[in-house]
């Protein structure tokens, strides 16, 4: 007989496995049609201004082109902001391709070039030749910060700083320790491996199915009805599959509105795809500014602390984040004062990247906190301790769960952060200057409206049905998971339809919240069938089952049985051919408990735990040891829940030491476009990572008590790199990332 | 010559045996293997374009047994060669013993990187390397990741190279 705890919290290998291994999962590129077109984007190389002029002649007489757009040849599209404003849009203007002869930013597309072949489109866009007329770029956040704004209109209302408490000027003056630091923080890029794509695969009707790269199926497609005046039923989006996307694909690209504009006017099945090189003018993690003051006094416990970020957005949109709420929060403080402020850029809008906010939050609260344990002379993991708080002070609500202590007790015990010595340069082994960090990470646990669709079979089988999304996260095998656990079944035996906009309504995937919601959804969705089974079965004629509540009962061996005594029940091919049914669905459907909400809140935490090893006289930085230990609630499946958190911690590490956008700000332009000098780690950067998932018992976060995993494993870890290397060397860097130029010059001796 | 004389200009005949099967070819010469694979004819889009510049390593195939970026390759110079592509390692059912450790690992995420990184593990088994997580680390450097599945992907190969180790060492006893 089944052990349905064999199913929930079990290491199953992913269900999709076998195809992503194999090739044969199938990418929003990869999809064929007979006469397919090509699309290839030209963009702009000025960062302001004006088309002067475009002329497009010699792309349009290459061999094998069809069509040339521009903005003077643009068929017409929706001209309101509302029909622009996708589901995750911004307070501001969307940008709409091809609009006019303005250049918001560098690399914008500006034509668009169709032909029979890839290689047509491609080798044509070279011959576009245009001539601009410029203006000046703002485009370096250190400098633009001088006419920085407060939005006028929020994004949400939570991104909001919190109100001021207590008097966090006159404590900070009146505190024995304390720092006050900046803290920048230069633009990332995503970079998913997938190139956005879209395939637009049009029917003899005129109707279109579109496979495109994005984080919400349903998000695309109402972008495209609302763009193009398409009824909902005349367009199907499909994500089967999505080559990563971290954020990036929350919103939907250009591609999708080019592929879709052409397949309309030119009555073909149309394919656009991206260069590496266009991958880095979509959306990126914006460039930031951020001062910590902080106070304690001689015990360690926090006085006071004040936290002010500016952070780059474009000159048409308004992206805000939550940056300096998390300071509020995550210790207790009862002098606290926090805002938050924009500058507009002649750069593309900036977009959610794996924990929006918080990465770029903690990077600053998590070396300032390591700065004042310094300054206090206390060990930086006993001083976080000393400020523990188990309510949110921001918004004096109480805490859903919070396991932050078994976090920080397990990590030191696993990393062995007993043995630290506690001055800097203190840990030298031979070559190498050795230093170990700490930091704190929080995420918001939040529940996204979601619906799904479960139906189960009289053999046992069972299809779920959502129009969630798998980025990688493993929604597919979670979903089955939680069918099987509630259905009784194998995992074997479900099969999971997500990424068809067709699908039960489910909001984009991001902000780690899809399994928590999709996840629960599913659950109601079971539920409604153990519900339907049960009042048929208790119409039957002797039923075993009158008189029992749904509550009471459990399906074993393809059996409605009652949970206490399985030998009563019966068999769901009987229930179901007594009322002539040959299947039963329940359509789950899961939001927020809005009553909950008035008294608590939920966040997911952590506590990283860095070996930084540095070459004494090279500077070469490696990070040889990481543990994360991870408070989130229920785990649903420990292989992927890690592989999440692993992903967090190499981004992480990326942020810290690798990556950024490089700028010449003197025109505008990004000069590292390309992943041979945009660096993101590789195999030789990424050493041991351990991660540890506390218990966390919570029934509020969510109703299958999960809190989500996708943003946890990045936050803290900038810090808890830069700790380390401060540890390692005695010199404090504060301007990210932490290139190996930066560390020779700190090095003891230079 | 100008770009209207080139294209005018006949194809190119290339013979390519592409997972064993033998294709008769009329390519431009400007067709990278990439894109002869993934395009209309072919449809293998097992193997990945992630950059277009062997900057990432996610169309790794094997020619004549060794590991190359195929956006680098054109393909008219080609002829004759062998050709491995992720489709011909495995298939869902019949997976390649590195396919299946990458399952078992859960060395991959969106999996996009994926085929790229099998094509490239089973030609460093092949090549003799990986001895250790040092080298299996430097020598698959080429191949990138972004949802950071490193390690994993370390272990699948670590796990691989031990089984061929214990068969190796049970057929020299015998």
């Amino acid at each position: 007989m089944l052990n349905e705890k064999n199913v929930f919290g079990s290491p199953l290998p992913r269900i999709d496995g076998p195809l992503k291994v194999t090739g044969t999962a199938p990418y929003a590129a990869e999809y064929h049609d007979p006469g397919m077109l090509f699309g290839h984007a030209f963009y702009a190389t000025v960062a302001s201004g004006r088309i002067a002029s475009i002329d497009t002649s010699k792309a349009e007489a290459y061999p094998g082109v069809v069509k040339v757009y521009t903005h003077k040849n643009r068929p017409a599209l929706a001209s309101s902001d509302d029909a622009w404003k996708d589901e995750v849009a911004l307070p501001g203007h969307p940008f709409r391709p091809l609009e006019n002869d303005r250049i918001l930013y560098d690399g914008q597309p500006i034509a668009l070039v169709i032909a029979e072949t890839f290689e047509a489109a491609r080798d044509a866009a070279d011959l576009i030749r245009v001539d601009y007329a410029a203006d000046a770029p703002h485009t370096d956040i250190e400098v633009e910060q001088a006419k920085s704004y407060v939005p006028p209109e929020p994004r949400k209302e939570d991104f909001l700083p919190t109100d001021p408490r207590g008097d966090a000027e006159a404590a900070y003056d009146a505190a024995p320790f304390k720092i006050d630091a900046e803290y920048v923080q230069e633009g990332e890029h995503h970079n998913p491996m997938e190139l956005f794509g879209t395939s637009v695969i049009r029917s003899e009707d005129g109707t279109l199915t579109v496979y495109d790269k994005t984080q919400g199926s349903q998000n695309s497609h109402d972008l495209v009805c609302g763009v193009f005046g398409l009824k909902p039923e005349q367009v199907r989006v499909v994500n089967a599959y999505v080559g990563g996307a971290f954020g990036s694909g929350l919103r939907p690209k250009h591609q999708l509105i080019f592929a879709v504009m052409a397949s309309l006017d030119l009555k073909r099945s149309v394919r656009v795809e991206m260069s590496r090189r266009e991958m880095f003018y979509l959306t990126w993690r914006p460039a930031t500014v951020q001062r910590m003051q902080v106070a304690a006094d001689a015990d360690g416990r926090l006085m006071s602390v004040r936290h002010h970020a500016v952070q780059a957005t474009s000159l048409y949109e308004d992206y805000q984040e939550n940056v300096v709420n998390w300071s509020g929060l995550t210790y207790k403080c009862d002098n606290v004062r926090l805002s938050y402020e924009l500058a507009k850029t002649t750069m593309s809008t900036p977009g959610d990247m794996r924990a929006p906010g918080a990465a770029t939050g903690f990077l600053a609260l998590e070396s300032a906190i390591d700065e004042l344990a310094y300054e206090v002379g206390m060990d930086p993991l006993e001083l976080r301790g000393k400020n523990f708080v188990t309510y949110d002070q921001n918004d004096d609500l109480q805490l859903t769960s919070k396991a932050l202590d078994l976090c920080y007790r397990e990590g030191a015990e696993r990393f062995g952060w007993d043995k630290r010595s506690h001055e800097p340069g203190s840990m030298r082994d031979g070559q190498d200057l050795v230093g170990w960090g700490v930091a704190t990470g929080v995420w918001e646990a939040t529940l996204s409206p979601a619906e799904a669709k479960v139906r189960l079979f009289p053999d046992g089988k069972i299809t779920v049905s959502a129009a969630a999304s798998d980025i990688g996260t493993g929604t597919y095998t979670i979903l089955a998971q939680i069918a099987a656990q509630n259905l009784g079944q194998t995992i074997d035996r479900v099969s999971v339809l997500i990424g068809d906009s067709s699908l039960p309504k489910t909001a984009v995937e991001g902000g780690s919240w899809t399994a928590a919601s999709s996840g629960s959804a599913v659950q109601a969705g079971c539920l409604e069938i153990k519900k339907t089974l049960l009042s048929l079965a208790q119409k039957m004629d002797n039923s075993p089952l009158k008189g029992a509540a749904v509550e009471d009962l459990a399906i074993r061996d393809n059996r409605l049985v009652l949970d206490r005594n399985d030998q009563l029940g019966l068999a769901i091919a009987d229930i179901l051919g007594s009322n002539e049914m040959s299947s039963v669905e329940g359509h789950g459907k899961v939001e927020p408990d809005q009553e909950q909400a008035k008294k608590y809140i939920s966040y997911t935490h952590s506590a990283v735990f860095v070996e930084v090893r540095i070459d004494a006289e090279l500077g070469v930085p490696r990070v040889t040891r990481v543990v994360s230990a991870i408070a989130a609630g229920k785990i649903i499946n420990p292989k992927t829940a890690r592989s999440q958190i692993l992903g967090g911690v190499v981004m992480g590490l990326g942020m810290a030491l690798h990556e950024e956008g490089m700028i010449d700000h003197r025109t505008g332009r990004i000069m590292n476009h390309n992943l041979a000098e945009y660096h993101v780690p590789a195999h030789a950067d990424i050493h041991d990572i351990d991660v540890i998932f506390v218990e966390e018992e919570d029934d509020k976060a969510s109703p299958i008590g999960v809190k989500g995993l996708g943003e946890i494993g990045i936050v803290g870890v900038g810090a808890a790199v830069a700790n380390a290397i401060f540890h390692a060397t005695g010199t404090r860097h504060r301007h990210f990332p932490i290139t190996i130029d930066k560390i020779m010059e700190g090095l003891p001796g230079q | 010559m100008d770009i209207a004389t080139a294209h005018a200009q006949p194809k190119t005949r290339v013979a390519l045996t592409i997972n064993g099967h033998r294709h008769d070819l009329e390519i431009h010469p400007w067709v990278t293997l990439l894109d002869l694979l993934r395009g209309p004819s072919l449809q293998l889009s097992g193997t990945k374009k992630g950059c277009d510049h062997g900057q990432c390593g996610a169309c790794t195939v094997l020619i004549d047994g060794e590991r190359i970026n195929s956006c680098l390759k054109l393909a008219v110079t080609l002829d004759g060669t062998n050709v491995t592509t992720i489709e011909g390692l495995g298939t869902p059912d019949d997976m390649h013993p590195v396919q299946k450790a990458f399952v078992e690992h859960d060395a991959y995420q969106c999996g996009y990187c994926t085929p790229g990184q099998v094509c490239s593990a089973v030609a460093l088994l092949r090549e003799g390397h990986g001895r250790s997580r040092e080298e299996i680390r430097e020598m698959m450097s080429g191949n990138l990741c972004r949802c950071g599945a490193y390690t994993n992907i370390a272990d699948a190969i670590q796990d691989v190279m031990d089984q061929e180790v214990k068969v190796g060492m049970r057929e020299a006893a015998e």
